[in-house]
């Protein structure tokens, strides 16, 4: 899935310091190559603030794909048929993922995925807010797969082509699987709107439901991002959240009408002069409360991953006890 | 898909079948409630995975039994509109993962049970069964070792752990009877070429398993005559709990395609 983008001071140290210390040299040939548009890669200098930004972001978007397991899982033991099943299976399995490369991603840059996952679990670090929405009908599935996949693909494609390497390496990699979510989302809800009513209906409760929160993803306006122009200029963020929230909401309209779905917006309606759809203002009270932790499934979510861990602590730790056993044999026999 | 040419009248070949698909499908489906859950997300991943083939499984075994028995029924009409008593699945599938001793001990007595099973059923004379049996056999390879791995590791790693898997090899170990009881079915199936009877695995199947459990450094259970009797339809209380959630839509929405 997918970070949002946040304007929130980095949470966490990084502990690695570049090999050379910042100077103006090093500084200058590394805005000569993001001017150039070459990439940047772990083992080049780099600004320290240019690492925590990424750090931050990419960590972000690991977590996301993390915790963003939980709401379609949610719908895993209870597909209403086993092509479903597998399908979302598969999807689930697919943003996990996601998460591994993203956190070798982040590793690159000098911060271990064990201090990543104890900052998500301890609450110091953000993920998407989207996945603090619950996931209420079979429906919620497919369209979180046609609008909040839609919506990451939206965001990601642009960071593919990013200036940090490994970022962008790992980002051509997961939109590839992001179109195919988003198909596989649009496919299932087709076949409920060619269904009976009460499927009918399951589809306009859910799209009710996500098109806000699926509009938020991208972020507060350009207005009210300061840190955007600095990501732009580093070449981490290459579109204003503004402009891409406008191209997802100009693409979705088309096929909300081939699916037969309102977009629950009485204000949406082409704007010939624009060349671009209008739509209502974001109510951003909501947004900021999911973000600041009030959202419905904030704490569930949370929970259900520290759970995870802490249940799995025995394991974790028969396996290193178990590697160490094993070569310690080995020594003794060698 | 109505009856055709393909169409069983040998009614223990359509059962013999119900009980490979019935087993895949309920394993998968205990596997699948790991899913976001599990100790490292590597291992989300495998879990996953592992649910996934067996549903892929389930799907061509249940598609194939509503082939042989001829009445029209799909694999999602025999996956989700059949009652607790249909169901022709070992009961050590239904078992509750109740930890990931449990999940793990269990996927590998399964996993050496299925990697025999699908090794035999490759020279089925029901050649759609041994067209299935050579994709599954590929699977059940990685099922047997990856679960194996963790047997080990676990047995072999704490205190804890191996506490809990050797608890979880105590209270699953039982189950396993069911697998090997001579039955008439059995008897037909394998005297059609259809494929073993379960009880002729047995001896290859403890090869298998036992030295493992002893790397693993845990204690086998004696035999006992618990019995158990799920390939027969008669289930342990857990399969209804599980049936509710994982039919709860095709049964509410009668008619809907999905
Ligand atoms: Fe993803
Ligand atoms: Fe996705």
């Amino acid at each position: 899935m997918y970070t949002q983008a946040l304007d929130i001071p980095p949470g966490e140290q990084p502990k690695r310091t570049p090999d050379a210390v910042e100077n103006a040299a090093y500084q200058a040939e590394f805005d000569a190559r993001i001017d150039a548009g070459a990439t940047i890669e772990a083992k080049d200098w780099m600004p320290e603030a240019y690492r925590k930004t990424l750090v931050r972001q990419i960590s972000q978007h690991a977590h996301s794909e993390i915790v963003g397991m939980l709401p379609e899982g949610n719908w895993i033991s209870r597909a209403p048929s086993l092509k479903r099943k597998a399908i979302l299976l598969a999807k689930v399995q697919d943003e996990g993922g996601h998460g591994l490369y993203l956190y070798a991603a982040a590793e690159t840059l000098g911060v271990s995925r064990d201090e990543l996952t104890e900052a998500l679990l301890s609450g110091k670090a953000k993920y998407s807010s989207i996945f603090n929405y619950p996931t209420l009908n079979w429906a919620d599935v497919g369209v979180i797969g046609w609008l909040v996949d839609g919506a990451a693909i939206m965001n990601q494609i642009p960071l593919c082509k990013c200036s940090y390497g490994p970022y962008a390496r790992a980002m051509v990699r997961v939109c590839k699987e992001e179109s195919f979510h988003q198909r596989q989302g649009y496919d299932a809800l087709l076949a409920m709107m060619s269904g009976t009513d009460e499927q009918r209906e399951l589809v306009q409760d859910a799209v009710n439901r996500w098109w806000w929160p699926s509009l938020m993803m991208f972020g507060p306006h350009d207005a009210d991002s300061p840190n955007s122009g600095q990501s732009m200029r580093w070449g981490i963020k290459r579109i204003s959240n503004d402009d891409l929230r406008q191209k997802f909401v100009d693409a979705t309209v088309k096929q909300a009408e081939v699916l037969g779905v309102t977009l629950p917006d009485d204000e949406l309606k082409w704007n010939e002069a624009r060349g671009h759809y209008d739509f209502a203002a974001i109510d951003w009270d909501e947004f900021w409360n999911v973000v600041n932790g009030h959202g419905q499934c904030n704490v569930d979510r949370l929970a259900m991953r520290v759970k995870a861990w802490d249940d799995g602590a025995w394991v974790r730790e028969a396996a290193v006890a178990h590697a160490e056993k094993q070569a310690a044999r080995e020594k003794a026999a060698a | 898909m109505g009856a055709t040419a393909m169409t069983s009248t040998n009614p223990a070949h359509l059962e013999y079948v119900l009980r490979l698909g019935d087993a895949a499908l309920i394993h998968g489906q205990r596997l699948s409630e790991w899913c976001g859950q599990a100790p490292v997300l590597e291992e989300d991943l495998a879990l996953a995975n592992m649910a996934l083939d067996f549903v892929g499984q389930a799907r061509m075994l249940l598609s194939h039994a509503g082939t042989l028995e001829g009445k029209g029924r799909d694999e999602d009409t025999l996956a989700f509109l059949r009652h607790e008593g249909q169901y022709r699945n070992p009961t050590l599938c239904e078992m509750p993962n109740t930890d990931f001793a449990h999940t793990m001990i269990k996927g590998f007595l399964l996993g050496s049970f299925n990697l025999l099973m699908w090794s035999r059923l490759c020279g089925s004379s029901d050649k759609a069964l041994a067209a299935i049996a050579a994709k599954s056999l590929k699977e059940a390879r990685y099922h047997a070792e990856h679960t194996g791995d963790w047997v080990i590791r676990l047995g072999d790693g704490t205190e804890e752990s191996h506490r809990r898997a050797q608890a979880a090899l105590d209270m699953l170990w039982p189950y396993t009877n069911e697998l090997f009881a001579a039955n008439p079915t059995d008897d037909a199936a394998a005297a059609a070429g259809v494929g073993p009877a379960w009880s002729d695995l047995a001896e290859d199947w403890e090869k298998a398993v036992l030295p493992v459990l002893k790397h693993a450094t845990l204690t086998v259970p004696a035999r006992t005559p618990f019995q158990t009797y799920g390939k027969f339809g008669r289930h342990s209380e857990h399969l209804g709990h599980l049936l509710a959630v994982m039919q709860h839509l095709p049964r509410s929405f009668p008619g809907a395609t999905w």
